[in-house]
C-alpha cells in the first residue's frame, strides 16, 4: 500500500469513526437546535425546563420570529432585521393599513420575485403580531415570562401556546422562509417537541 | 386553466398557474394599463384589486385566482375613481406617467375607506406606489382635492 493509499485508507476510518461519533449528536441536535432528547438529563426538572426554554430562544429571537413581533415599529425583514420596506406602521388590527394591507403584497405562500432570485414571503395567516406579544428588545427571561402571561400571549393556555408554536402555519413558516431568507434553525417538529417537553417539565423560566 | 372575472367579463386564462397575473393582463388579454415597474411588490406599478382589494398583480399567480373578480384601471370606476381621475387632471399630477395606474387604483381605494384621510394617512397609504419622477406633493394634494369634491 502506497502512501496515498494508505492515507486514503486512513482518512475513511477517521470519517467512520466520526460519523458513529455524530451519530449520537445528530440525535441530540438538528440545523443548530438541540433536540429534547438533549436535555433528558438535566435535573432537577426546573432546571431542565429552563435549559429547554433557553434551546427555544434560539429559535424565538431568530430573525424569522422577532421580526413579526416587534414592539414600537412595524413590521422588520431581512436577516438583518431592518425596518419593512415599503414603510408599515403596526395597525390596531396589525394587518397593514388602508390601501397598504399585508395581502397587498403577501400572498397565501412565498411567491418568486419576476425577473430576479428573492421571494416575497407569503403564508394565509401574514400579519403582526399584537402589540401585546412583541418581543423585540426584550431578554429571553423576559420573553418567556410574557409568553406565559395570559394578559401578554393572547388568552392562551399553556397548552395553547405549545399548540400555536407547533402547528400553527405561520410558525411553520420560519423553515420555509423561501429563496433569500434564513430559515430558523433546527425544524418545526423538534422546536414542537421542545415547546412540548418545556411546558411538560413546568414552563420554567431562565434565570 | 383559470376561471375569474376580469373587468366584469368571465374569462378562463389557459397559462400555466404559475403565471403572475401581470403577465396574463398585459401579454394574454392586451389590458396594457397595468404596468410592469419593480416584478418584486416594491413599486406598487402593477397595482390590482382582486375581490375588492388591492393586491400586486406581479407576484400573483393567476393559480390564486380561481374565483376571483379582478378590475384593472381599465375599468375602475365609481366615485372615487372618477373624482382622482378629475382631481389627477386638474393639476397635472403625472410626469412621465409611468406609475399612474397603480397611483391612481390606490388613491381611489383609500378615498373608499377613509373619504378624508390625512397627509398621514394618504403617505402610508401610497407608501407602497412609487414615482420616479418624484411628483409625490402632487399626489397628495390631488387626494386632498379629490375628497374636497367627494364631500361636496
Amino acid at each position: 500500500m502506497n502512501f496515498f493509499k494508505r492515507a486514503a485508507a486512513l482518512t475513511v476510518a477517521a470519517l467512520l469513526a466520526q460519523f458513529t461519533a455524530d451519530g449520537t449528536a445528530a440525535a441530540q441536535e438538528v440545523n443548530g437546535l438541540k433536540t429534547a432528547e438533549a436535555f433528558e438529563g438535566i435535573a432537577p426538572e426546573e432546571a431542565r425546563s429552563a435549559a429547554i426554554f433557553g434551546e427555544m430562544a434560539k429559535v424565538i429571537t431568530h430573525p424569522r420570529c422577532m421580526n413579526c413581533h416587534p414592539v414600537n415599529s412595524g413590521p422588520l425583514q431581512g436577516d438583518e432585521r431592518k425596518p419593512h420596506s415599503p414603510p408599515v406602521p403596526r395597525t390596531e388590527d396589525n394587518f397593514g393599513v388602508v390601501a397598504m394591507r399585508c395581502t397587498t403584497c403577501h400572498g397565501e405562500e412565498n411567491r418568486p420575485f419576476l425577473g430576479e432570485s428573492g421571494s416575497v414571503p407569503g403564508n394565509g395567516h401574514w400579519q403582526l403580531a399584537p402589540a401585546s406579544m412583541g418581543w423585540v428588545g426584550l431578554t429571553v427571561p423576559e420573553i418567556c415570562a410574557q409568553l406565559k402571561d395570559p394578559e401578554r400571549n393572547g388568552g392562551r393556555t399553556m397548552t395553547e401556546v405549545a399548540h400555536h408554536m407547533g402547528h400553527d402555519s405561520l410558525v411553520g413558516w420560519a423553515w420555509t422562509p423561501g429563496e433569500g431568507r434564513t430559515p430558523a434553525p433546527g425544524t418545526w417538529e423538534a422546536f414542537a417537541e421542545l415547546a412540548e417537553n418545556w411546558i411538560e417539565t413546568g414552563a420554567a423560566c431562565p434565570g | 386553466m383559470t376561471d375569474l372575472t376580469i373587468n366584469g367579463k368571465d374569462v378562463t386564462l389557459d397559462v400555466p398557474g404559475d403565471t403572475p397575473l401581470l403577465w396574463a393582463l398585459r401579454d394574454d388579454l392586451r389590458l396594457t394599463g397595468t404596468k410592469f415597474g419593480c416584478g418584486i411588490a416594491q413599486c406598487g406599478a402593477c397595482t390590482v384589486m382582486v375581490d375588492g382589494m388591492l393586491v400586486r398583480s406581479c407576484v400573483t399567480p393567476v393559480e390564486a385566482l380561481d374565483g376571483s373578480d379582478v378590475v384593472t384601471i381599465e375599468a375602475l370606476e365609481g366615485p372615487e375613481a372618477d373624482a382622482v381621475r378629475k382631481a389627477w387632471v386638474d393639476i397635472d399630477v403625472p410626469q412621465c406617467g409611468y406609475c399612474q395606474s397603480g397611483q391612481i387604483i390606490a388613491a381611489a381605494a383609500l378615498l373608499t375607506e377613509i373619504p378624508n384621510p390625512t397627509d398621514e394617512d394618504i403617505d402610508y397609504a401610497m407608501a407602497g406606489n412609487a414615482c420616479r419622477c418624484a411628483t409625490y406633493v402632487r399626489i397628495r394634494k390631488a387626494i386632498h382635492n379629490a375628497a374636497k369634491m367627494l364631500e361636496a
